[in-house]
């Protein structure tokens, strides 16, 4: 971003040089003027896209969420106050941040962890490891959370197969509403784990070598090297990371939609698939705008930060 | 763990005796290769689990008793039959790879263009314009699904794969985009003064300059946007709902299961297939794959 801002620069001063010199200004100004013409027409498509698929709709989505379900009639912000209401509502916005919060830190950590032990790995095994462990990430998500589906069916789990050849019970993966909560933590931690993986092990790559050797000299054990260094280091990149898998986790709807469909008793719901409900299954359009506009605010605030952390990440590589 | 981790990485930095210092890093790998085996193998349950089920018989998927993790009774290829001749997977498939092409298509022209004038020209707001696009990406689907129902049905899109050909651009220009500006602009700038002081003109500069030169970044934006629209899933899951028109991902999760009853041997054969073309070009292209992931956070 900031890249973007700082090599035009050069170029602003140039043109600026350029027509302060004047002599041939009218050729020079058509030029300029065709150059930018140009310039726009080349991002019309682009333009004309975000415009009519994101802008608009988004500004409709507000629009729409104060109508009644036939959208007939305007009904100021009924939609809203209906649901915060419903204690069905106040499950789902628990259960979206329990479900955010929980499986961004566990992949956050799980990520660091292994990009930790593959960077120590020598480094003709590395692309191995790390493209073993980038595979969730590659499985379309819908299909892998089919094959974890299937691997908590109630009657043929192949992980409660091998629980009872330990002697123990059997678990209700997905028909015990807190098991269910942890199985779809469980899975979204299985898929953007590796996502965190490819960030922190290229973060990593780009810590300077010297670094490490002054700190040895100094007599820094390693914990102090990873506190001192690598996290300092990394810090950026780690808040980046997680920001963004926070907004994409928030907002996540295959895997509940899949495995539990919200259920069972509405306690697995996210914003995502309870909008889904309202607003596609049931037919009412405005309440399910009014459901997924709450994800609103919080998306928005992640998004700015993130929008800094990779501005002043662009100013910091130059 | 982390500080096992991080022990090993830096046991050869020149502290200590030199016996006890490779022993020490000997056990610290070894420590390594035991916690990437464990995570390997979480990582790789579910496909692995899927490649069992699929090559199973009925019989032995049905049978309770045996061990569900090893294939006992044989390997069968009766699921794919069944699937490629009972089942609608076919034109589900067809549906997604007509949709994919066309979305690839659309995505890189309009990004390409877009990242070459936010990168190299100039107009009024274009930083803004940039600052938007990187927003843009940050907008989840899920936010913006029940609007588009509206805007696709009005269009009269609904129900028809066009309409996903129509939204899933929403999802991919933006990323690409952002990625092809940071490629475009790491080209030298003496390369387009070069190629204007030879009387080349903006579209030629273009064509044959910058995207012979950015040709990994338009490789790695084009495997983005191939494996977005192959999984996507909240917009056909919203806008479609008859089989003839359904895609891979909602066809296999919905459309397979028929009567409640679950016929996973096949739905795993589903699944095995459905994911197989974004794994085959993950396998052959990973470096690009991986060069597009990245560089969203350290690059532009």
């Amino acid at each position: 971003m900031a890249a973007t801002v700082h090599t035009w620069s050069p170029r602003l001063q140039r043109n600026r040089l350029q027509r302060a010199l004047g002599a041939s200004s009218t050729g020079l100004h058509q030029v300029l003027r065709r150059r930018s013409t140009v310039a726009f027409l080349m991002c019309l498509p682009l333009i004309l896209i975000i415009a009519s698929l994101v802008v608009y709709p988004a500004l409709y989505s507000i629009y729409l969420s104060m109508l009644n379900k036939a959208q007939t009639r305007f009904i100021g912000l009924g939609n809203f106050r209906f649901l915060l209401s419903r204690d069905v509502f106040w499950m789902v916005v628990q259960q979206s941040a329990i479900f955010a919060l929980t499986a961004v830190f566990f992949k956050a950590l799980i990520g660091l962890i292994t990009a930790h032990l593959i960077n120590n790995l020598p480094s003709k095994g590395q692309r191995k490891w790390r493209g073993m462990l980038l595979v969730p990430w590659v499985i379309p998500l819908a299909l892998s959370s089919l094959s974890w589906w299937w691997l908590f069916d109630p009657t043929h789990s192949a992980f409660n197969y091998i629980l009872a050849s330990f002697g123990h019970d059997e678990i209700a993966w997905l028909s015990n509403p807190y098991w269910a909560r942890f199985s779809v933590i469980l899975v979204n931690v299985w898929y953007g784990a590796p996502f965190f993986l490819i960030m922190y092990l290229a973060a990593l790559k780009s810590v300077p070598e010297q670094l490490y050797e002054a700190a040895a000299i100094d007599g820094a054990n390693s914990w102090q090297k990873f506190r001192h260094i690598t996290l300092p280091m990394m810090r950026n990149i780690i808040a980046i990371t997680v920001l963004f898998s926070l907004i994409v986790t928030f907002a996540n709807f295959d895997i509940v939609q899949i495995m539990t469909a919200g259920g069972p008793r509405n306690m697995t719901h996210v914003f995502a698939t309870y909008a889904f409900l309202l607003g596609i299954r049931s037919g009412d359009l405005p309440l399910g705008a009014a459901t997924s506009l709450f994800m609103f605010p919080i998306l928005a605030v992640a998004a700015i930060f993130i929008l800094r952390g990779v501005r002043k990440r662009g100013r910091e590589i130059g | 763990m982390s500080t096992a981790a991080v022990v090993a990485r830096d046991a050869g930095a020149g502290l200590g005796l030199k016996g006890s210092l490779s022993r020490n890093r000997r056990w610290a790998l070894i420590a390594s290769y035991f916690f990437l085996v464990l995570f390997a193998i979480f990582f790789l349950i579910p496909p692995y689990y899927m490649i069992v089920t699929a090559f199973k018989s009925d019989a032995e998927v049905a049978h309770m008793a045996t061990n569900p993790w090893i294939i006992a009774d044989g390997i069968t290829l009766d699921q794919f039959k069944l699937l490629l001749t009972q089942s609608d997977f076919l034109i589900f498939f067809k549906n997604t790879a007509i949709v994919t092409i066309c979305v690839v298509s659309i995505t890189m022209v309009v990004s390409v263009l877009a990242a070459f004038s936010l990168g190299r020209m100039r107009f009024w707001g274009s930083s803004i314009l940039a600052t938007g696009i990187f927003l843009t990406y940050l907008v989840p689907d899920t936010l913006l699904f029940i609007p588009l129902f509206q805007i696709v049905k009005a269009v009269g899109l609904l129900n028809s794969y066009w309409g996903m050909v129509l939204v899933y651009p929403t999802l991919t220009v933006p990323f690409c985009t952002w990625i092809m500006i940071g490629y475009f602009q790491s080209i030298p700038k003496e390369l387009d003064e070069a190629a204007l002081i030879d009387g080349a003109g903006h579209m030629q500069m273009l064509t044959k300059i910058f995207i012979p030169v950015a040709m990994p970044g338009i490789i790695a934006a084009m495997i983005f946007a191939f494996t977005v629209s192959w999984a996507a899933f909240v917009y056909p899951m919203a806008f479609l709902y008859s089989a003839d028109q359904q895609v891979l991902t909602v066809g296999t999760v919905t459309s397979l299961i028929r009567a409640d009853v679950y016929k996973w041997g096949m739905l795993m054969a589903g699944a095995l297939l459905a994911a197989a073309p974004p794994l085959v070009i993950y396998a052959f292209l990973m470096d690009y794959y991986i060069a597009g992931l990245t560089s969203g956070a350290t690059k532009g």
